[in-house]
């Protein structure tokens, strides 16, 4: 990685960049502030490369066109803002409940319904689990560095086929429009589905296991359905079993693999009283507030949520022992604060800023002083 | 259908009623195929939500796509422009196609994408127990317009080639073989054909406007079906009703 060259890009081209180092080779979108510039970037790069791009004529048929591109074999993506992702909810469940590999980006700005659209929020956190009817479990990365935006790119796209799941990159306003230093690097392995024929395409032994998934013109006579189906892909739409079964499989295919998934940045963690949980650009600003508290020898440390879902539960009851408080700065009213509370026995308090502005580290670090003990 | 038939077929029931237009569409759509002798291996069907989306799915032996409701055009766009190999059928429903679905049929014959709709047009919703759709004709009684629908339904055929729709067609289930021969000029084009299969629901439209017998209803279908040429000889109240069959367009 030190032997790459630093550029300097935005976040959302970095973002691009990730995509097309990992494969992707389908894109449809819909133009959305403050995500076009991955649509931009992409129109002109991936037709370059042979590969697809297409703007659709709403997010909608977007996310539709992302499904059936995947089934056809590409690694497919689309990004977008909160908007756009309200439109989408129902092609998400469905490509949750048929097991389909995508990825969506979703560069948050201040909510609710059109808010401020050039101004920074993170209020779609609990929308990318909650907001598909039904019980989906998606994985949803928070990345909160120009670098992470190629990197979490990359590591979307590998997740997705490792699980057969959409994966969302949560990114906002600010790290998709900041520009700093970037490696784009090839230290990472690619992931593909298995194009297995032999196997159920739907179905597994393993409760919490993931199939094969073959793509259409591999001649497995593909019977994909959004509505309850058997492991083949037979609709079964009146028998409780195969119910429960699919939707419980799906659910613990990726609950059942949270250690693969989750990951957390700790900084100053070892002898912290106080630790501040933060994720997106709002990390840089705790990570700015832990070090000045730092300097002033008060025991803070920084653990930044570079996974949202599945949620860090067991890293957060790990924490319950070792700190006396929690500060969960964050651009919404206090969404993650309510998770990160279910999981402990110490006082969690939220620092919620609605104004469509970043949280400054002073704030925090005001915030952090009022609870140290 | 011919036992010859049989091996396009992925199940040997039917959900289908009694009387239902649809799985006449079905053999039509299955006759068309053996004739081209289609490569099977990629061949994709997609359909929405609504009867006429289960003509494909689980009918017919090939790999199907049953997404949601409206969306299937939106699929059908990512798959045809990632693997332009496939050759690529939608097979859904009025409602599904150009109701909540609309939207999508007339971005994908605007971009002229090379699939081929056909849309099994009953005028009215019969999955969901008989609500007016977009198609349905004034005057109509359906279970959301007690005292008749109020509103003038779509010309399927204008819209879509409103909407840049190179081959388009529309016949009755009750006339099989220029319907087969439209379905394999619509593939063979390689450009956006859209057909629209008339296809009558006992069930649901002939129960709700009195026509008790489904060779009634066949017939009255059949009577109103009159070619462009014939239309042009009536008076606009003559033709009022009518259903104007045919092939259109440039290809």
């Amino acid at each position: 990685m030190a032997n790459e060259p630093a550029r300097i890009l935005m976040g959302n081209q970095a973002c691009a960049e990730g995509a097309l180092a990992a494969g992707c080779s389908f894109y449809a979108g819909y133009p959305i502030t403050p995500s076009s510039e991955i649509m931009e970037t992409l129109a002109d790069r991936l037709p370059r490369e042979g590969k697809v791009f297409v703007q659709m004529e709403d997010e909608i048929g977007s996310i539709c066109a992302v499904i059936g591109a995947s089934w056809a074999g590409a690694k497919a993506m689309t990004a977008t803002a909160g908007p756009g992702l309200s439109l989408m909810m129902e092609g998400l469940g469905y490509a949750a409940f048929t097991e389909t590999p995508c990825v969506i980006v979703d560069v948050q700005r201040a909510g609710p319904a059109t808010g401020q659209a050039t101004r920074i929020g993170s209020g779609d956190i609990l929308q990318v689990r909650f907001g598909m009817h039904g019980d989906v479990c998606p994985i949803a990365l928070s990345p909160g560095s120009v670098q992470e935006m190629y990197d979490l790119t990359i590591r979307a796209f590998n997740l997705a086929e490792r699980y057969r799941v959409p994966v969302f990159l949560m990114a906002d306003e600010g790290v998709g429009h900041l520009r700093e230093s970037v490696f784009l690097h090839k230290n990472f392995t690619i992931e593909n589905r298995v194009r297995d024929t032999s196997r159920p395409p739907f179905g597994s032994d393993d409760p919490a296991g993931v199939p094969p998934m073959p793509v259409f013109g591999d001649g497995a006579d593909l019977m994909i359905t959004g509505s309850t189906h058997d492991e083949r892909g037979f609709r079964k739409v009146d028998d409780p079993e195969p119910h429960r079964r699919l939707v419980e499989r799906i659910n613990r295919k990726i609950l059942d693999h949270a250690s693969d998934i989750v990951e957390v940045d700790e900084r100053f963690m070892d002898d912290a009283e106080v630790a501040v949980v933060a994720y997106g650009f709002t990390g840089r600003s705790a990570l700015a507030a832990v070090k000045a508290l730092r300097r002033d020898g008060k025991r803070v440390g920084l653990v930044r949520l570079k996974t949202l879902w599945p949620f860090p539960q067991a890293e957060m009851v790990r924490l319950d022992g070792r700190v006396r408080r929690v500060v969960v700065p964050e651009m919404n009213r206090g969404q993650v604060a309510m998770l990160v509370r279910a999981e402990m026995n110490a006082d969690v308090v939220s620092l919620s800023q609605t104004d469509g502005e970043v949280i400054e580290p002073d704030a925090i670090a005001a915030k952090v002083r009022e609870v140290l003990p | 259908m011919t036992r010859a038939l049989e091996h396009w077929l992925r199940v040997k029931s039917s959900t289908f009623c009694p009387g239902c237009g649809h799985g006449i569409l079905l053999g039509a759509v299955v006759r068309a195929l053996d004739e081209l002798a289609i490569d099977r291996r990629n061949l994709l069907f997609v359909s929405g939500i609504g009867c006429a989306a289960w003509i494909p799915s689980p009918h017919i032996k090939a790999d199907t796509l049953h997404t949601l409701h409206g969306r299937a055009v939106a699929y059908a766009t990512g798959a045809k422009l990632f693997n332009p190999r496939l050759t690529t059928l939608v097979v859904s429903g009025d409602g599904d196609l150009t109701s909540i679905g609309g939207n999508h049929l007339i971005h994908a014959a605007r971009r002229n994408l090379g699939i081929t709709v056909i849309c099994a047009n009953n005028q009215i919703y019969g999955m969901t127990g008989g609500q007016t759709a977009s198609t349905t004709p004034v005057g109509a009684l359906t279970a959301t317009a007690p005292a008749g629908n109020a509103w003038p339904p779509f010309d399927l055929v204008k819209l879509v080639l409103g909407a840049g729709g190179r081959y388009v067609a529309r016949w009755p289930v009750s006339r099989p073989r220029p319907l087969i021969s439209s379905i394999q000029k619509g593939i063979q084009s390689g450009q956006f054909a859209f057909i629209e299969a008339v296809s009558p629901c006992p069930t649901q439209f002939g129960r709700r406007n009195r026509v008790d017998d489904v060779t009634d209803l066949y017939r009255r279908m059949d009577e109103d079906c009159i070619d462009a040429a014939e239309a042009e000889r009536l008076s606009p109240e003559e033709r009022a009703g009518k259903i104007i069959i045919g092939e259109f367009g440039d290809v």
